[in-house]
């Protein structure tokens, strides 16, 4: 590897945040994807707790992938998982607590989120340390966007704010502008999902169904 | 006894874990395209809920808990374990998922073979680690109540499961957008069933 950054690294980089998207296409992680986006903070947090943990899981699983007997390695990758998701959740609880409590269970549910268990599986257990890294990267930004995304609009509509602050002028209210509450719940973040989708299907014809 | 019957229907239509919680997804949308199959499913999904999720408040209220463990001796009344939670939780919840699948194998090997490639799945189904963790928020007052959450959680996982089965199978016969074929059209339409689960948000029983 004479470049750091050589064109296989970049393509297994940019192929999750495009392509390949974990959420989008290869329907992974749905579950924590839907639940924390009514707000932009928690989705933002969750997202990049999501990418540090696949990165340095796949890491992990990576340089021990020799060593583990095939017919344990779920557990195996699983305890992995789980004690890295234990140090993250400690970490916020420390220092940023309310937005632990706004994400409730779903920072213990990434030990089951399906991208990890892919990315380990279908890439850290054949690949190198270095390149499981960059995958863990991809995979990881690839789902934050998605959820970026469908916060911003969850959040911008359903409660007139971005991050907290009130964005949409008073001045909008008065003139009967009303917040749409049906934006705040739950089965709102699936259309939102699934028009996202739309979009990525129309522009990449490939990725379509029969 | 009344108790128990309310934390089970409540646990079924209220806080259904896929329409509030968006729990077990993953293979709620991809074994969700034949009815038989997904029947399978959400049975295990009972089946291993029901055994896991007493197991974990069993472990949560005697290990885990701060104070849990002074039925072992006085020097650890005031040991808090629960940083641990999830690496027993998960622990416990594959374990379990082994066994059961060895156990149904050698005793019903005709429900092995409709559930068989489903059970090693279930390992990583949120539903069941949310289950547990619902289960640590919640704090229960007696195991019946966690068991009587784990089958109600189970039973509603099933009926949305097979309520999705079915809406699909009919909706091989109609033409949908290109772009939407497939998982577009599943997200809209688990959706519009969120919306009519709704209707019990808020409900008393």
């Amino acid at each position: 590897m004479s470049k750091l950054i050589s064109d296989k690294t970049k393509e297994i980089f940019l192929g999750p945040l495009g392509k390949n998207n974990p959420v989008t296409v290869q329907v992974l992680g749905i579950c924590s994807a839907l639940a924390v986006t009514s707000k932009l903070e928690p989705a933002i947090v969750m997202g990049l707790s999501v990418t540090i943990i696949v990165a340095f899981s796949n890491v992990i699983i990576s340089l021990l992938r020799n060593t583990i007997p095939n017919r344990i390695r779920i557990i195996v990758q699983l305890v992995v998982v789980a004690a890295l998701v234990t140090v993250v959740s400690e970490i916020l609880k420390a220092f940023a607590y309310d937005v632990s409590v706004q994400l409730s269970v779903y920072i213990g549910l990434i030990i089951t989120n399906c991208i990890l268990m892919g990315r380990l599986e279908a890439f850290a257990m054949s690949n190198k340390p270095w390149e499981s890294f960059v995958d863990g990267l991809g995979n990881g930004f690839g789902y934050a966007w998605i959820l970026v995304a469908v916060a911003f609009f969850r959040e911008l509509t359903g409660s007139g704010s971005l991050l907290g602050f009130k964005v949409i002028p008073q001045a909008f209210y008065q003139a009967g502008y009303v917040n749409n509450g049906l934006m705040i719940l739950p089965p709102m973040a699936l259309i939102l999902v699934a028009c996202i989708i739309w979009i990525h299907r129309a522009r990449n014809k490939e990725l379509q169904e029969k | 006894m009344e108790n128990l019957a309310s934390i089970f229907v409540k646990s079924i239509f209220v806080d259904n874990m896929i329409f509030a919680f968006f729990l077990g997804m993953c293979s709620y949308l991809a074994v969700s395209k034949k009815v038989s199959t997904s029947i399978g499913l959400g049975i295990a999904v009972i089946f291993v809920l029901g055994i896991t999720l007493p197991l974990n408040y069993l472990l949560e209220n005697y290990v885990l808990k701060e104070g849990a463990l002074a039925w072992l001796s006085d020097d650890f009344k005031t040991l808090d374990l629960s940083y641990l939670a999830f690496i027993l939780f998960i622990a416990v919840i594959a374990a379990m998922t082994q066994l059961v699948e060895m156990a149904v194998e050698k005793f019903t090997p005709s429900l092995y073979a409709s559930l068989g490639i489903f059970l090693p799945l279930i390992a990583v189904n949120c539903a069941i680690m949310g289950g547990s963790l619902f289960m640590q928020q919640k704090a229960f007052a007696t195991l019946g109540e966690a068991t009587s959450y784990a089958l109600g959680s189970g039973v509603g996982w099933l009926l949305a499961i097979v309520g999705l089965a079915a809406i699909r199978e009919k909706m091989e016969y109609s033409d949908v957008p290109a772009p939407l074929r497939g998982l577009g059209i599943t997200f809209i339409t688990v959706a519009l069933m969120g919306i009519a689960f709704m209707a019990f948000s808020g409900l008393k029983i």
